[in-house]
């Protein structure tokens, strides 16, 4: 099995080739097969590789070759599967299989199919490169591979100007990121003269004690995980990236890529619990994001804008969990999150697939008796995100809210309003959606049906997860074991060792769970008088809003404001630039000397009269003139 | 020996005066290689000017420098001289006359030349008399030698320069034959 | 040969050099004042002689036959100069039917 790990990520390498290659030649059965099994090949050899490690307890670490070689300085290009990487792998390629097979149906009509299975399999193997790799540059490769692919997919319809700008505008904010990522591996190499994790880790208490400078190493790296992972002030591109097909936007900017910024901050947890003033401005940070994208979700019509924000509020969770020291919590939400955030847009895009490509929910409703699977399963994942147990996601939430609770009580009550605005805003959307009168057209109602069993399949498989999901993570106080935070032990001991164990007493933490399950009651029930019983809808963009709702429908003009404070002053600039520095002083100084060189030379050529006898005789005057200079200078 | 020494300063004075006739002989006839209106006077005098460094070289003691002017410069080039004035039937007074000023400016550019010379000899120069110290200095055994040691290489190096001129002269003399045909 | 060799040292060097200098001179005016292509040729002739000659003077002055050498291989570069020269004179001569170098002044802007 150790030898067959390269398989791993090589296998949807082989159908990024296959596929792209024959884009345009093999039939679209044959391309989704390919693109789908060679997904569930890896699939089946990451259950072995989880099953290895979990038996074992040893991570399998394989070096194929030698990549860059400077003096005693060498990066390898070897994988590293520990726990920590093994169930991201489960996540990539179980929940990638699942997604790609949903896009066999969903995409069946598009003429990019074979380009969008390309795509789709050239971003599982970099997001395998990216989790697999033993060093900061293979996980760098990986990081800015899944960036070109997110790029590529969120302007996978390019011919709607407004997509492809959202493509742009997702890949530079995340260069914004990768250059202070690249900055901390700089900084890494400086520190430790090497990038491998198994060189690094081991040294880095010592070398903080001996006055590394760790704060700055991982508050790059954290820079890096903004941009990534969508947090403040880099959170604008996530919401935008709606604009790829909605398989994409669960894969890449749900369940996936998007975490790439919490693994890589699970990955070197020792670097950051040994700086923990990085550790509060990730857990300031975290939460920030968490309640202001909450905030912007309370008033969004779009139902892939709702997810969207609500994507990066979640995450804004994961790095609350980080900052607060709880690893496994904010992995454990990584996983959950995946399947419910996953389930959620694939049945969001199920319910444009019915709507005939409809995403605005004031032209839903009543939905629930026309697509029942989808309307269940999306209930699920409604429930699990909402944080109502026994589903998923109140486990690994609550766990973060613990966690936070233990650190900071100002932490825990924003983050439990965040929990309440966020059952609010979900439940909203499912009664926009599914309860109520029909809202569209009558062409749209006429037209209304479930997907095809390709498209239910991953969503019921999906649901199925998320409500059961959190079983692997019952905490001891009800009567569990927390069988993931025993597996990933190994990766987080050393930071638990340096940050010790806050347990809080049962009573506390039954408290706590009271606190937010009732909190999040409350909101969904307040959703349900607001929404269903007062059968209240969003009024379009040409009626007035409140204040407050019209500042968070406009999404607190954070665009705009980016727009103000940077786009226009920087515009401003290269115009200057452009028209004085470059077009008068520059291009004046060189057209000046192109133009000055005519000229003189104009007159200057007169002197080449032809006539051998006048340049022998002004040949005779120079030489004349030389030894008069040479010798009257003595 | 005070006869000795007479005879002595007497070949002595023999000899200065030899070398300054033989240098003014050697201006005068230069200056009539440039002022003959025929070229085959020019070509006469130039014989004749090459004949007088002869002498110098002999005066110098450069034997084999003498015979080897006497035999190339004399006896090949000039020679080669005549032949090209022969070939292209020059031998008549054809050249056109320049312009008063212009000669004048020539004439005074050349003697500025000379004063310039001269300036910077008198400037540097000390007047130390040209002693011969070694008396086989120029004659052929020891120039073999040297020239056989030291300077093997430049030696063979200008065979070739030798043969290239040869064969670039034969390539520039020969009637292009193709071209002739394309014209007629 | 030898007494004559042997009682020639009162010429002072100056001597030479001025003679050298007089007769380029006279050569560079050569190739100032004519027109005819064969004369002019002649005349950087005589200024390589003048050289030439100059050259000797120092070999004998300083004693060491390198100088000699040289005007030897001088003498050899003379000869296929002369060669060239005369074949490229011929040449514009077959083509202008004239050596006047006044005629050649195509050379120019």
């Amino acid at each position: 099995m150790d030898k067959l790990i390269w398989l791993i990520p090589v296998l949807p390498l082989a159908g990024f080739v296959i596929n792209g290659l024959g884009r345009n030649t093999l039939s679209k059965g044959i391309i989704g097969a390919i693109g789908s099994l060679l997904v569930l090949v890896a699939f089946g050899l990451s259950i072995a590789t989880f099953f290895q490690i979990k038996s074992t307890g040893a991570p399998i670490n394989i070096t194929l070759f030698d990549w860059i070689s400077v003096g005693d300085f060498k990066i390898q290009f070897s994988f590293l599967v520990d726990q920590l990487s093994s169930i991201m792998l489960l996540i990539i390629t179980g929940v990638g299989f699942l997604i790609h097979l949903y896009s066999i149906g969903y995409m069946h009509d598009d003429k990019g199919f074979g380009k969008f299975f390309t795509y789709l399999n050239l971003f599982v193997f970099f997001m395998l490169l990216l989790v697999m790799g033993s060093n900061y540059v293979i996980m760098f490769i990986g990081w800015e591979g899944v960036g070109l692919c997110s790029y590529l997919l969120i302007g996978f319809w390019y011919t709607n100007p407004s997509y492809a700008d959202a493509a742009k505008k997702a890949f530079i904010m995340n260069r914004i990121g990768d250059l202070g990522f690249l900055l901390g591996i700089f900084l890494l190499v400086n520190t430790f003269n090497s990038v491998a994790y198994a060189d690094i880790f081991p040294k880095a208490p010592a070398a903080v004690a001996a006055g590394a400078p760790i704060v700055l190493i991982t508050l790059l790296l954290f820079v890096g995980a903004i941009g990534k992972s969508a947090q403040l002030p880099l959170f604008t591109w996530l919401p935008d990236a709606m604009a790829g097909p909605t398989p994409v936007s669960a894969l890449i900017h749900a369940a996936t890529m998007v975490t790439a910024g919490i693994y890589m901050i699970a990955r070197s947890n020792i670097l950051f619990t040994l700086a923990p003033d990085t550790m509060h401005v990730i857990a300031i940070v975290g939460l920030a994001t968490a309640f202001f994208a909450a905030l912007i979700a309370l008033t969004q019509t779009d139902i892939k804008k709702v997810l969207a924000y609500s994507t990066v509020s979640q995450l804004g969770y994961m790095f609350l969990g980080l900052g607060v020291g709880a690893y496994t919590g904010a992995f454990f939400h990584v996983l959950t999150h995946a399947f419910f955030k996953a389930l959620l847009f694939l049945g969001a895009g199920s319910v444009i697939h019915a709507m005939s490509g409809e995403q605005d929910m004031r032209k839903m409703g009543g939905l629930k008796g026309k697509i029942k699977i989808t309307f269940i399963t999306m209930l699920v994942g409604t429930i699990a995100i909402a944080g109502i147990p026994p589903f998923s996601g109140f486990f690994s939430k609550d766990e973060i809210l613990a966690a936070a609770f233990a650190h900071s009580t100002t932490f825990y009550v924003v983050g439990v309003i965040t929990a309440g605005l966020t059952s609010f805003y979900m439940f909203r959307m499912m009664y926009l959606t599914f309860w109520g009168k029909f809202r569209g057209t009558h062409e749209q109602e006429h037209h209304l049906h479930e997907s095809p069993a390709n498209m239910t399949i991953p969503l019921i498989v999906l649901a199925i997860l998320s409500a059961v999901g959190g079983i692997i993570g019952v905490p001891a106080v009800m009567g569990g074991h927390h069988e993931l935070a025993a597996f990933l032990a190994p990766v987080f001991e050393p930071s638990f060792k340096i940050l010790g164990e806050h347990e809080l007493s049962h009573s506390t933490e039954w408290m706590l769970m009271g606190i937010s399950v009732g909190i999040a009651l409350i909101a969904m029930g307040y959703a349900y008088t607001k929404y269903v019983s007062k059968a209240g809808v969003p009024v379009s963009d040409e009626e007035e809003r409140p204040t407050l709702a019209n500042l968070s429908y406009h999404k607190f003009y954070v665009d705009e404001l980016y727009d103000l404070i940077i786009r226009k002053p920087l515009d401003a600039l290269s115009t200057f630039f452009y028209k004085v520095v470059e077009q008068l002083g520059i291009d004046g100084f060189v057209n000046g000397l192109g133009k000055g060189t005519l000229e003189t030379s104009k007159g200057l050529r007169l002197l080449q009269t032809g006539n051998v006898g006048f340049y022998i005789f002004m040949m005779v005057l120079g030489i004349i003139g030389i030894l008069v200079y040479n010798f009257l200078r003595l | 020996m005070p006869n000795l020494k007479a005879g002595q300063k007497y070949i002595e004075n023999i000899n200065m005066i030899t070398f300054y006739f033989i240098a003014f002989l050697s201006i005068f006839f230069s200056i009539l290689v440039i002022s003959a209106k025929n070229p085959v006077h020019s070509i006469l005098y130039l014989i004749l000017t090459f004949f007088t460094f002869t002498i110098h070289y002999i005066l110098l003691n450069a034997q084999f420098l003498a015979i080897v002017n006497f035999i190339v410069y004399m006896g090949a080039i000039l020679v080669l001289f005549l032949y090209t004035l022969m070939l292209i039937n020059l031998n008549k007074e054809s050249e056109p006359v320049k312009p008063f000023m212009v000669k004048m400016a020539a004439v005074f550019g050349g003697g500025i030349l000379a004063v310039a010379l001269v300036a910077s000899l008198k400037i540097t120069g000390t007047s130390d008399p040209v002693v011969l110290k070694d008396p086989g200095l120029g004659l052929v055994k020891n120039l073999g030698k040297v020239l056989f040691n030291e300077f093997l290489l430049p030696f063979e190096v200008s065979s070739v320069l030798l043969l290239s001129a040869m064969v670039g002269a034969v390539l520039l003399a020969t009637k292009d034959t193709k071209e002739t045909k394309a014209i007629n | 040969m030898e007494s004559l060799t042997n009682a020639i040292q009162a010429v002072p060097l100056n001597h030479y050099i001025i003679l050298s200098a007089l007769i380029f001179s006279i050569g560079v005016m050569g190739v100032l004042l004519r027109r005819n292509a064969i004369v002019i040729f002649m005349s950087v002739e005589l200024m390589l002689n003048s050289v030439n000659l100059l050259l000797t003077a120092f070999s004998v002055y300083r004693g060491d036959a390198a100088g000699q050498v040289f005007v030897f291989f001088i003498m050899a570069l003379a000869a296929a100069e002369v060669a060239v020269g005369l074949a490229i004179i011929v040449m514009i001569y077959r083509n202008t039917n004239s050596i006047d170098i006044n005629v050649l002044n195509r050379l120019k802007w």
